[in-house]
């Protein structure tokens, strides 16, 4: 079940990064949708990691933060947080593909 | 001196036709975070009287005020510190001194402020009048590791208080030479989170994120070193996810009896400030975030963290739990009360207004309009400690 939605999750992540020329994918949260993830990451998130995601007392979100490092941990560590951190999981507030949704966005610029 | 004369008559002349002669005591500043504004408000009046643009930004940022209350520090997220006059409603100073901040805090005198600093950790003093460096302590903790600086509060004699959340401790810096600070460090637990210091400014609590606890110093007393209180009040219990950090500054001490934010617990603690022991805990409905009580100590308000931070509770101090719980807002981020407490403003993020109640009736009394509006800071924290 949720995990296995989870290796979806990661396999579209993977597929969405390295397809990022396409513009659009199958799966992609609507517009509205897209809109209110966007207003909760700079808003929500924001409140620790920054509202322009450049840090605050959670790390940086910027691409140049993130370039490095695997878009499925960064899936789970939205979805199920990181315990041992303040980073809380999120996995009642999105889907797992949302989340994929938001990494592939910070991964390459996030939307205002 | 006939000169003289003329040129002040020409200075009241050119005065009359500005803004009136007045005082500062009834005034204030909301800060609106995503567009790098300030409103400057009237809280007589219950209106704004200007708005100034170009502070960069101000998520998370807050405010503090000289001892006159004429001038606003502003301390922005991107490290910027701005310093507004509040009567000639303009920027008359402004540093970038970071580039990642989380707020400051003024001297006793008034003469110092100080930032702290996320990036690079550590706090900076400024000359409050001419916002020249005086100087700076990096929060290393360990060689060449730096830390995030947390909940720096104003205490007695230029000296200022903060934790490193990192580095897991309390220090003081004495500013009393400015350019030459003396620091004490005090081992204080796992991840302080904020912090604050009594009214009295006696005691600087740190709130542990890492741990169940407060970590506490005695200022008046600091080679006894930090203490824990409050070390049970979740121990064994499953703590729920905490999606914003609750506040400390502006914390409530009531009929001798401190109100403080539980963390990953939907309650208010209640604390025995002589005994510094748990004597009780008041279910609410949300992660609290700001725990504050209105100046004659009869309520506490209470925010909460998302999703719920469109409610509002109010706990009666003499019943000892919530006598009225509503939603006002939508992101409900801030509150402040007019320096007797008879009003409370509130800032309702997703709605774009800043929400003033009265605190008697619970009736809504006015509203402004305001950009997300987040911190509202009157000046009346021009007079008190840790504000």
């Amino acid at each position: 079940m949720s995990s296995n939605r989870l290796v979806f999750a990661l396999f579209w992540v993977s597929t969405a990064t390295a397809g990022s020329a396409q513009p659009a994918i199958a799966g992609e949260p609507d517009a509205v949708r897209q809109k209110e993830l966007v207003r909760l990451v700079r808003q929500d998130c924001g409140s620790c990691h920054g509202m322009t995601l450049g840090g605050g007392l959670g790390p940086a979100l910027l691409p140049a933060t993130l370039h490095d490092k695997p878009a499925e941990s960064l899936v789970a560590t939205i979805y199920y947080g990181r315990p041992g951190t303040p980073m809380p999981p999120w996995k009642q507030f999105m889907s797992e593909a949302e989340a994929g949704w938001i990494v592939q966005k910070l991964m390459s610029g996030f939307p205002q | 001196m006939r000169l003289f004369l003329t040129f002040l008559l020409a200075l009241t002349l050119a005065a009359c036709a500005g803004p009136q002669l007045r005082g500062t005591g009834d005034l204030g500043l909301i800060i609106e975070r995503a567009s790098g504004h300030v409103t400057l408000v009237d809280t007589t009046t219950r209106q704004p009287y200007a708005r100034i643009g170009g502070l960069g930004d101000l998520s998370h940022a807050s405010a503090v005020y000289s001892r006159d209350g004429r001038y606003a520090f502003v301390f922005g997220r991107d490290g910027a510190l701005t310093k507004i006059d509040m009567l000639e409603a303009k920027v008359v100073g402004r540093v970038i001194q970071s580039g990642n901040a989380i707020g400051g805090s003024i001297s006793q005198d008034g003469r110092i402020v100080v930032a702290q600093n996320y990036t690079p950790g550590g706090i900076k003093a400024f000359d409050a009048a001419t916002l020249e460096l005086l100087s700076e302590v990096p929060a290393e903790y360990a060689p060449g590791r730096f830390s995030k600086v947390v909940g720096l509060a104003d205490t007695s004699g230029n000296r200022f208080a903060y934790a490193l959340f990192e580095g897991g401790e309390i220090r003081v810096t004495d500013f009393s030479d400015p350019k030459r600070p003396a620091t004490q460090r005090f081992p204080a637990g796992s991840q302080p989170y904020d912090g604050l210091v009594t009214p009295d400014g006696r005691y600087f609590l740190a709130g542990l994120f890492g741990e169940d606890g407060v970590a506490m110093l005695d200022l008046w007393q600091p080679e006894k070193g930090a203490r824990k209180i409050l070390e049970k009040y979740g121990r064994g219990e499953e703590k729920l996810p905490v999606f914003k950090m609750p506040h400390l500054r502006g914390w409530s001490v009531a009929q001798g009896k401190a109100y403080l934010p539980a963390i990953g617990r939907h309650e208010v603690l209640v604390v025995d400030v002589a005994t510094w022991k748990e004597v009780g805990r008041i279910p609410v409905r949300g992660q609290p975030v700001f725990v504050m009580a209105r100046p004659d100590g009869r309520q506490v308000w209470v925010n909460f963290a998302f999703p719920d931070n469109g409610r509002m509770d109010v706990i009666d101090t003499l019943a000892g739990k919530v006598v009225h719980a509503f939603e006002p807002g939508k992101g409900i981020l801030h509150m402040e009360f007019t320096p007797r407490g008879e009003n409370v403003w509130l800032s309702a993020r997703d709605d774009n207004k800043v929400l003033i109640y009265d605190t008697t009736s619970f009736a809504r009394v006015g509203e402004i309009a305001a950009d997300n509006p987040s911190g509202i800071f009157f000046t009346t924290r021009a007079a008190r400690i840790g504000f």
